[in-house]
């Protein structure tokens, strides 16, 4: 083996063992990695009951109820399967709305409500101008009358 | 070819040619840079939830998709010149580091500055994506001080190759941070499945971004080797001739 060799052998063992040392520190901090818990973990009793956690979902349509010149804002979040109740009071980010991806940091009260001291809003990856974003929801309603036509 | 790029490992040729291609590179930057600020900021529609905000993008992808790209030259020159000794990979790894440690500072600060309205906060700990970008700031932090700790310059390359190496596998951690674990930050818009997941008329200008701040990296790194090459072989016969003869 040339010594130009060795060294090659070298560096590839060297990083080799790097990336089995970083796989397996990454696995065992798996749960601390998560930035935030799913809905249905929360509702199936897997969040930290004494500790803040953050929680992720989509807030529900039509669920955002606040009193008029009020900041105390109470949601609902869903994962599509189950459903948690958020109360804030605070100053909601701009990409807060209905529809959209939020995650929320605060614990659970005794009467499972989420009691959030801060929302984040999540951004997706999609970029559009707003006729597009128009256009692409007219056809989804469109097609979902259609969808329900046939169906019927 | 093999010829090409012996010829380009010694340090004379190299410092020959690179002169040629700096002001391609310059040039090529500045027009791209140029007509993707114009497009970017004026003729590209607002986004239909960010509005204007959305145009941080263009300085933010391409600073955070260079500060990645740095440092993987970095590492693989570190490797190189490792394996095969090479005086110039060592040079250009050298040369690399401070471009990469602003282009992750850029990313860092436009995207903290994007997400205080758009997320609702300046940063927060435990984001993968933020965290291990913001450890890929502290490693070029190290590679420079350490690199600035060691009078020799051999011992230098030798430690501060070895730490190159072993902060790469951040890069591909970065990378799928947002896809491995739940994350604040978005998924990736540009290379994903279905192809890219925007509108074309603010594609082009971000290519154009992309592509312009690539070749203006392109032309500092090789003006910073240039430099290091020169500082490293001051002594070397043909930087006195070529000095000497410049001089007379």
């Amino acid at each position: 083996m040339t010594p130009r060799k060795q060294r090659m052998l070298a560096v590839g063992l060297a990083g080799a063992g790097v990336v089995i040392a970083t796989v397996l520190t990454l696995r065992a901090f798996e749960e601390n990695m998560m930035f935030f818990v799913d809905i249905s973990e929360v509702v199936q009793g897997n969040a930290p009951a004494d500790r803040n956690f953050r929680v992720g979902g989509l807030v529900v349509q039509n669920s955002v109820e606040r009193e008029p010149g009020q900041l105390e804002v109470k949601f609902t979040l869903t994962d599509t399967k189950n459903n948690l109740d958020v109360y804030y009071a605070g100053i909601l980010p701009d990409l807060f709305r209905e529809g959209q991806g939020i995650i929320a940091h605060g614990r659970l009260d005794a009467n499972g409500v989420f009691v959030a001291d801060t929302v984040l809003a999540k951004h997706d990856e999609n970029y559009m101008p707003p006729e597009v974003a128009d256009s692409l929801a007219k056809h989804a309603a469109e097609k979902a009358a259609a969808t329900a036509v046939n169906q019927e | 070819m093999w010829t090409f790029f012996h010829k380009l490992a010694s340090p004379p040729h190299f410092y020959d040619i690179s002169a040629r291609f700096i002001p391609w590179f310059a040039v090529l930057g500045l027009l791209l840079i140029g007509y993707g600020t114009v497009a970017g900021l004026f003729f590209a529609p607002a986004d239909y939830q960010q509005g204007d905000a959305f145009r941080i993008i263009y300085v933010h992808v391409p600073a955070a998709y260079l500060s990645m790209m740095a440092y993987s030259i970095m590492a693989v020159s570190a490797a190189i010149g490792l394996i095969w000794r090479m005086k110039l990979a060592h040079a250009v790894a050298a040369g690399a580091a401070p471009l990469g440690a602003w282009f992750t500072f850029l990313a860092l600060a436009t995207g903290s500055i994007w997400g205080r309205p758009m997320w609702g906060t300046w940063w927060e700990w435990g984001d993968p994506r933020l965290t291990s970008e913001l450890i890929m700031l502290f490693l070029y932090f190290g590679y420079m001080a350490l690199r600035a700790a060691i009078d020799d310059t051999t011992k230098a390359d030798k430690a501060s190759a070895v730490l190159a190496l072993v902060g790469a596998v951040n890069i591909p951690i970065i990378h799928f941070s947002v896809e491995w674990w739940s994350s604040l930050h978005q998924g990736p818009t540009l290379v994903r499945e279905g192809g890219p997941a925007i509108e074309p008329a603010m594609l082009y200008p971000l290519l154009a971004m992309i592509f312009g701040f690539t070749f203006f990296f392109g032309a500092l790194l090789l003006a910073r080797v240039r430099t290091e090459v020169l500082s490293r072989e001051h002594r070397a016969r043909w930087v006195r001739n070529m000095m000497m003869g410049e001089s007379a």
